[in-house]
C-alpha cells in the first residue's frame, strides 16, 4: 500500500475506501478486456473445441482461423480497399482543410465569420439523411460503386472537424513569424508553405489521425454506395462474412482481429493525438 | 491577426477546395432532401409536386405509422439510459482518476480501447458473446451453477433492446470519462483550495464548485450523446438485424431510414426524404436546444 500524504486534501482518503476504489476501477478495466481477449484465444482454437467449450485457453498456437479469413473470406480484398479508401479520404480532407483553416484562423475578411460557421456546423448535421440526393448525385456522375465517390464523401465529412482543429492551431501562432518573410517581399502563398505550414505540422497529424477511426469504422455510406464484393470495405464485407461463416466460429474471431487490430495499434502508438482529437470539442459544441 | 487580408482571389484559391467539396458532397444533398420530400417519386424518378402528401404517407401508412413511434421511442429511450450510466459512472471515474491512482495512463487506455472499434464488430463481438448456445455467458453462467439466469438474451423481446444499451455502454463509456477528466483538469486547482479555506468538505468543494464548472463539459456531452444516440445503426444492425428483432423490439430510426429508403416501395424515395426532414428537425433541433439551454445555465453561473 503506497502511505497517504499527510494533509487534509484527501479527507475521505481512508483505507477502506481506497481499497474499494481500485477494486471499481481495475474490475471495470477487467470487464472491457474480458470480451476482447477472449476474442484473440477463440480465433487461436478450432470452432470444435470452441463449441464443446466456449471458455478455455488455446491448446495449441493455430493461426489457420486468420488464413481462410485473409483468403477464403476475401478479408485481404476488403483489408486493401479499407486501406486506400481511408488514407485517401484522410488525406484529401487534411489537405483541402488545412488551406482553408490557414485563412480563416489567420485573417478577417467579409464572411470569414459565416464560413467558419457554415464549416463548424458540420460537426453537428446528421449527413446519413443526405444518403437519397446523395446517391443520384454520384449516380449522374457515374460515381456510384467506385472507390472514388466514396473517398469524395469521406473526405467531405472530416472537412468540418479538420478546419474546427487547424484554424484553432493556426490562431494560435504568433504573427511576428511572418512579419520577417512579408518585408523579405515573401508573397501568401511563400508564406503559407514555407513558415506557417510546418509550424502546423502537429495539428495535421492529430487532425489525420482522428479521422482515421470513424472512417476505418464506418458502416453507412459503403452500404449503400458500394456494391461488388471486391471493392466492398472491412465493415461491409463484415455482414457478408458473418453470414457465410455462420457456423465457423474461429474463422469469425480471426476476422474481427483482421477488421480491429490497425485501429488499436494504432491508438495504443498515437494515444495522445487521439485523446487530443476526441477532448477537442469540450465545453465548444 | 487583423492584419489585412489577402485580395480574394487568394482567399478563394485557399477556400474553394473545401467549401466546394464539403458543399457540394454534402450541405447541398442534405438541404436536397427537404425538396425530394415535396415530389412525387417513382424509382429514382422525380415527378409531380405533392406538397406535405409523403409526410402524410409516413405517419398513415401501415406499417409505417406503427414503427416510427416505436423507433422514435426506442432512440428515446437510448439517449436517457445511456445519459444516465454514463454521467454517473463516467463522472465517477474521471473524478477517481483525478484523485491520482496507480496504473491511471493504463486504465484510461483500457477504458477508451473499445471506442476504437466499429460499432458494427462490437455489435458482431457481443452478439457471439451472447449466443444462447455456444456464448460464453451463458457457458459461463451454468459453469457457477446459475442455469436459471442463462437466456437468448438476444432472442428475447424483453431482454433484447436492454441488452444492448449494456452493450453501447461498454463501447462508449470511455469517451464522456475522457470529457469530464479534461475538464476537471481545466479547473484551477485555487478554487477547491478557496473553498476548503472556508471550510468546505471534499463533498461540498465537489457539489459547490466543481460541479457548476463543468456544466460546460455536460452540454457538450448531452449534445454528442443526443446526435450519437440518434444516430444508432451498426450496433443494433449487428446485434438485432436490419428489422431491428426480435418482433422490432430493438428497431431504431436508423434502421427504419435505411429500409424505408433502400427497401421500401416505388415511392421510397419520397417517403425516406419526408423521413429525414423529420429526423433532420428532431436531431438538429434538439442539438441546438440543449447548446441554448447549458449555454444559459453557464451564463446564469457567473
Amino acid at each position: 500500500m503506497t502511505t497517504q500524504t499527510v494533509g487534509t486534501r484527501r479527507s475521505f482518503g481512508r483505507r477502506p475506501v481506497e481499497v474499494a476504489i481500485r477494486v471499481l476501477l481495475w474490475g471495470y478495466a477487467g470487464l472491457v478486456i474480458a470480451p476482447l481477449s477472449l476474442v484473440v484465444l477463440n480465433s487461436l482454437r478450432p470452432t470444435r473445441e470452441i463449441f464443446r467449450d466456449p471458455i478455455a485457453l488455446p491448446k495449441s498456437l493455430n493461426f489457420e482461423s486468420f488464413q481462410v479469413a485473409w483468403t477464403e473470406a476475401n478479408f485481404s480484398a476488403y483489408f486493401l480497399n479499407s486501406l486506400v479508401i481511408t488514407v485517401a479520404s484522410v488525406t484529401l480532407a487534411t489537405a483541402v482543410s488545412v488551406l482553408a483553416a490557414y485563412v480563416l484562423g489567420r485573417y478577417r475578411f467579409r464572411g470569414s465569420g459565416l464560413l467558419a460557421v457554415f464549416f463548424l456546423s458540420g460537426l453537428l448535421l446528421p449527413f446519413r439523411l443526405a444518403i437519397l440526393p446523395l446517391f443520384l448525385l454520384l449516380q449522374s456522375l457515374g460515381l456510384v460503386d467506385t472507390r472514388i465517390g466514396l473517398i469524395l464523401v469521406y473526405a467531405a465529412t472530416g472537412i468540418p472537424f479538420s478546419v474546427f482543429i487547424l484554424s484553432a492551431f493556426f490562431r494560435q501562432l504568433p504573427g511576428e513569424l511572418t512579419e520577417a518573410a512579408r518585408i523579405d517581399g515573401a508573397g501568401e502563398f511563400t508564406i503559407f508553405g514555407r513558415v506557417m505550414l510546418p509550424l502546423v505540422r502537429p495539428g495535421m497529424a492529430t487532425v489525420a489521425i482522428f479521422q482515421f477511426v470513424p472512417l476505418w469504422n464506418d458502416f453507412f455510406f459503403p452500404l449503400v454506395l458500394l456494391r461488388s464484393s471486391d471493392k466492398l470495405t472491412l465493415p461491409v464485407g463484415m455482414t457478408r462474412f458473418f453470414g457465410e461463416f455462420q457456423t465457423d466460429w474461429s474463422t469469425l474471431f480471426a476476422g474481427i482481429i483482421i477488421t480491429t487490430l490497425p485501429l488499436i495499434v494504432l491508438f495504443l502508438v498515437a494515444t495522445k493525438q487521439i485523446i487530443a482529437g476526441l477532448t477537442a470539442g469540450v465545453g465548444k459544441i | 491577426m487583423g492584419r489585412a487580408a489577402p485580395p480574394w482571389p487568394v482567399l478563394v484559391v485557399f477556400l474553394a477546395p473545401a467549401f466546394l467539396l464539403y458543399t457540394v458532397f454534402l450541405v447541398f444533398p442534405l438541404a436536397q432532401a427537404l425538396f425530394f420530400s415535396l415530389f412525387e417519386w417513382t424509382g429514382s424518378v422525380r415527378g409531380g409536386f405533392v406538397g406535405l402528401r409523403n409526410f402524410a404517407e409516413l405517419f398513415g401508412r401501415f406499417p409505417l405509422n406503427e414503427q416510427l413511434p416505436r423507433a422514435f421511442l426506442h432512440n428515446t429511450i437510448f439517449f436517457v439510459v445511456t445519459m444516465a450510466i454514463q454521467v454517473s459512472l463516467g463522472l465517477l471515474f474521471a473524478v477517481l482518476f483525478q484523485r491520482g491512482i496507480r496504473g491511471k495512463q493504463f486504465l484510461r487506455t483500457v477504458y477508451v480501447l473499445p471506442f476504437m472499434i466499429s460499432p458494427l464488430v462490437v455489435g458482431y463481438v457481443w452478439s457471439l458473446i451472447l449466443n444462447p448456445t455456444f456464448g460464453p455467458v451463458n457457458a459461463g453462467l451454468k459453469a457457477i451453477g446459475l442455469d436459471a439466469l442463462a437466456r437468448p438474451w438476444l432472442g428475447d423481446p424483453t431482454t433484447a433492446f436492454p441488452v444492448i444499451m449494456l452493450v453501447n455502454v461498454w463501447f462508449w463509456l470511455g469517451f464522456p470519462m475522457l470529457l469530464f477528466a479534461a475538464g476537471l483538469a481545466a479547473i484551477p486547482e485555487d478554487y477547491a483550495e478557496a473553498a476548503r479555506v472556508d471550510g468546505a468538505n471534499s463533498w461540498q468543494v465537489f457539489r459547490h464548485v466543481t460541479f457548476p464548472l463543468l456544466t460546460p463539459v455536460f452540454g457538450t456531452v448531452t449534445v454528442l450523446t443526443f446526435i450519437r444516440s440518434f444516430n444508432v445503426f451498426g450496433l443494433v444492425w449487428a446485434l438485432g438485424g436490419v428489422d431491428g428483432g426480435p418482433a422490432g423490439s430493438t428497431d431504431v430510426l436508423g434502421l427504419l431510414f435505411y429500409r424505408t429508403a433502400f427497401r421500401g416501395g416505388v415511392d421510397a424515395f419520397g417517403v425516406a426524404s419526408a423521413l429525414a426532414v423529420i429526423m433532420f428537425l428532431v436531431i438538429f433541433g434538439a442539438a441546438m436546444l440543449f447548446r441554448a439551454w447549458f449555454h444559459r445555465i453557464e451564463a446564469g453561473l457567473t
